[in-house]
């Protein structure tokens, strides 16, 4: 029987005080101990400790001689910009990779390399940025499953479902024990990956990214929860690229660059600004905006109207977009903004209305047709449209071209002018990659944005529509994205930009129009209506929403 | 004697059972593999070369319950080997199953001549009796079509039992089902990927191996060329038209075995007007379209064929 397999259903109890203790029973079996969480065993020896942690992959150096300690009882941060190895430092840590030099001790124990068992066994619980739950299993067989010796001819579904619901009692994590993953949400699934880590009295929990994900109310339930089980005496390790978040969760900040340790503050004596400093390695300037200069009409839709499409579909909407200027489109998700971006980048047609491309009324809308007419396009998912993950950076980056005599002629593709071009691409859009033969998904999604952003601005556009084109982005990377827009802008291309992020179409719109039920607003120039205003008008409460021409 | 009446009969239910057995048992052993993500077509292969070891043991001398073991046995090597090629080395899973059917087939008809250089017409065994489960098996119909049988078709229903068992009871079960569902939720829980999913192709190949040797020391009493004759195939299709679900796939065999000997008694009150390929087409044709009408919303195994590869992302 394997040790950490106990009986489950000895555990419901209360009654053995000692965490430590695993007991074996006369008759063979094995109980873990009753308290969930070592309440008492709060000393000065530190829950972890990591010395001198390298690793590479091929010439990328993703940590490099990498220590620190993480206090019983304390919840530090691990900041750093996408690829700056704190994936790669937790992989360690839990035995998924194993380090090229340096060694982890946990509750003072060394931790065997490349072993998730032991780092289990150990008391690391890990909440991965991509859950691993079988979606298609129940709540509590997710959380069961490993927890009981294979070899046992029943499995105890009451005890575990009694744990189950008392850890969820315990640190308010609702969920119910019988419902089946695929029908939970992204906030309760999370929930069920802590309680599988408590579940296996986890005294150490490393969450990666856990509110990419997040909802902003979800947001804060885990952050009380995360105060609760540091209260009960757990560590925590919480890795995030996100300032704020950091700042109001965090004893302890880790900053990480390059693979390397850059800085180490206490939350209480640092700011948002110092740490962006050290995350990025320099200051963030807020993005320079030039005042406007209108030009042209470029795309108009004219009362269009479509199927619903991920959310609301399009009701009577009339927009134009002028060259050298910035519509920002904010809203709720799901009120249409979808269906408007499916819209112009050519997926759906309209059912009712016309769209014009500089006055030209356009019959036989489609994607390629609004590739000819100069509309560019970053989709709102980079993963599940804008890129093919098993294909190479070149094959990606000339997929919206392949047709073009630059990069084919008579049917055969010019592998040379591709290779050229993808190169191109990664020197001027500073896309870390090692070579533009590299799977599209192995790139971070900072530097996957970099060549969406650079094969669609490249042909020089009239139109761009930019969908959510900074989610889940780094500061850093953020910057750049909102520097090429505004560069674009200035050339004079019209730009659509739809985002859920009202910070951002506030920094970087020359008007603004909000999408509710599928309809627009009347349009607001930059600073015309408050933060306030246009929260009223996103939750589709006014007075003023038309159906004219904005 | 009418079409209908046919199904009222306790020698049509009788060889209804009987049909199904060696189905039941392949059915179940391929539900464990795709249940572990891993599709299994040397299905067709491991069945031939369970029908022979089973066969040829007894002929041997052996007992009936030794030809089973060694059929067993059989199956798991070459369980072992798909299992080797598809799990740690990743290969294609349709590729390798292919190639262990015309592997494992071919060794047996490669095995069978070297055996038996000098035979023209196939030898014989005593193969199983039926064993009557006495009091139930005086029931009307249902006495003689279920509890009259070899011992060999009971131990068939006792398996889709166990495997519905141990796949929803015990934490192995749990564990075959999760690492068919998402192998890294596994693996994140200190589970062995590898381990599951290569003990489950070899359990799975195992009782393919037994639902052939049924065919030859149960269901007739002699081994010969092209006896497995697409049974194989046709569990691949019933483990979908179960949903993945031993219970709905014990129906599935019934329901396709009722068709078969349904067919068979149809030829002989036909008369001759209507060609007999057509009747033998029947069950396959009726297969396919309840396929069409069950198995459409059905959710398999996410993982299913899909290699897990450590610490890839």
């Amino acid at each position: 029987m394997l040790p950490f397999m106990g009986e489950v259903g000895n555990l419901a109890g209360g009654d053995n005080p000692s965490p430590e203790a695993t007991t074996l029973s006369l008759d063979g079996k094995e109980s873990l101990p009753t308290s969930p969480l070592p309440v008492t065993a709060v000393s000065s020896k530190p829950a972890l400790r990591l010395s001198g942690i390298s690793k590479r992959f091929g010439p990328l150096r993703a940590n490099e001689a990498i220590s620190f300690e993480l206090k019983r009882g304390e919840i530090i941060a691990l900041l750093g910009e996408n690829g700056a190895g704190k994936t790669t430092l937790m992989n360690i840590l839990f035995g998924h990779y194993v380090a090229d030099e340096g060694t982890v001790e946990a509750f003072g124990k060394p931790l065997p390399p490349g072993d998730p068992r032991a780092a289990l066994d150990a008391g690391i619980g890990m909440v991965h940025q991509h859950f691993t739950l079988a979606d298609n299993m129940t709540v509590q067989e997710n959380i069961a499953l490993g927890t009981q010796s294979l070899w046992r001819m029943r499995l105890d579904r009451a005890a575990a479902r009694r744990r189950i619901e008392q850890l969820s009692a315990d640190f308010g994590l609702a969920v119910e024990p019988a419902a089946t993953v695929s029908t939970l949400s992204v906030g309760e699934r999370q929930r069920v990956e802590i309680l599988k880590a408590l579940y296996r009295e986890a005294r150490l929990l490393i969450l990666d990214e856990p509110t990419a994900v997040l909802t902003p109310a979800e947001t804060d339930a885990l952050f009380r929860t995360l105060k609760l089980l540091v209260a009960k005496g757990l560590s925590i390790i919480f890795i995030s690229h996100k300032l704020h978040e950091v700042m109001s969760v965090s004893d302890r900040v880790l900053v990480l660059r390059s693979g390397r340790l850059v800085g180490e503050r206490e939350t209480g004596s640092t700011d948002r600004k110092e740490l962006a400093a050290l995350m990025v390695g320099q200051e963030v300037k807020p993005a320079e905006v030039n005042p406007v200069k209108r030009g042209a009409p470029l795309l108009a839709l004219e009362r269009v109207s479509t199927t619903p499409y991920n959310g609301a579909g399009l009701d009577q909407v009339s927009l134009t977009l002028t060259a050298g200027e910035i519509t920002g489109l904010a809203g709720v998700a799901g009120n249409g903004q979808a269906g408007l971006a499916a819209l112009i980048a050519g997926i759906r047609r309209p059912t009712t209305g016309s769209i014009s491309i500089a006055g030209r009324e356009v019959a036989d809308w489609s994607p390629r047709a609004a590739l000819a007419h100069g509309v560019a396009r970053i989709p709102e998912d980079r993963h599940a449209i804008g890129s093919i993950g098993d294909m190479s950076v070149t094959e990606n980056v000339i997929g919206e071209r392949y047709r073009s005599p630059r990069f084919s002629r008579m049917g055969f593709l010019n592998w040379r002018a591709a290779r050229g071009f993808a190169e191109k691409l990664i020197t001027d859009y500073e896309v870390k990659c090692p070579s533009p033969e590299a799977r599209m998904r192995l790139l971070s999604g900072g530097n996957m944005q970099k060549l969406i952003l650079g094969r669609a601005l490249d042909p020089d556009p009239t139109v761009i529509l930019a969908s959510q084109p900074t989610r889940g982005l780094d500061v850093g990377a953020v910057a750049y994205v909102h520097r090429m827009l505004l560069e674009a802008r200035d050339r004079g291309a019209a730009i659509l930009l739809i985002s859920e992020d009202l910070e951002e179409v506030l920094a970087l719109s020359d008007r603004v129009i909000v999408m509710s039920k599928g309809r627009l607003s009347t349009p607001s120039s930059r600073g015309e209506r408050s933060i306030r205003q246009l929260g009223e008008l996103m939750a589709g409460h006014d007075g003023e929403r038309g159906d004219h021409a904005a | 004697m009418d079409a209908l009446e046919i199904l009222f009969t306790a020698s049509f239910w009788v060889a209804a059972i009987r049909i199904a057995s060696p189905l039941i048992f392949a059915t179940m052993g391929e539900l464990i593999c795709e249940r572990a993500g891993v599709l299994n077509l040397g299905i067709e292969g491991i069945m031939t070369a369970g029908a022979f070891a089973g066969w040829f043991t007894v002929y041997s001398g052996g007992d009936l319950w030794a030809g089973v073991l060694v059929a067993a046995i059989v199956g798991a090597m070459f369980g072992l080997l798909h299992a080797t090629l598809t799990v740690p080395l990743g290969l294609s899973q349709h590729v390798v199953g292919i190639g262990i059917t015309l592997l494992a087939t071919s060794l047996t008809y490669f095995t069978y001549r070297l055996a038996l250089p000098e035979v023209t017409s196939p030898p014989k065994i005593e193969p199983f009796q039926p064993l009557p489960i006495p009091g139930l098996s005086s029931l009307p119909v249902i006495g003689e079509a279920l509890f009259s049988q070899t011992p060999l078709t009971y131990l068939a229903f006792v398996s889709v039992a166990a495997v519905a068992w141990i796949l929803y009871r015990t934490p192995i079960g749990l564990a075959v089902r999760a690492v068919g569902e998402n192998p890294s939720a596994v693996e994140a829980q200190g589970i062995s990927v590898t381990g599951i999913r290569t003990g489950a192709v070899a359990i799975g190949s195992a009782l393919m191996a037994v639902g052939g040797a049924f065919l030859t020391t149960s269901a007739f009493n002699s081994f010969f060329f092209q006896m497995i004759n697409g049974r194989g195939w046709i569990c691949i299709a019933l483990v979908v038209f179960g949903s993945w679900r031993p219970g709905k796939a014990l129906i599935g065999a019934i329901l396709f075995a009722a068709f078969d000997a349904f067919q068979v008694r149809l030829q002989q009150i036909s008369g001759g007007i209507v060609p007999y390929q057509v009747f033998l087409m029947m069950p396959y044709a009726l297969s396919i379209l309840a396929l069409i009408l069950v198995a459409r919303r059905a959710t398999y195994p996410k993982a299913l064929m899909i290699p897990y590869q450590k610490g890839e992302r």
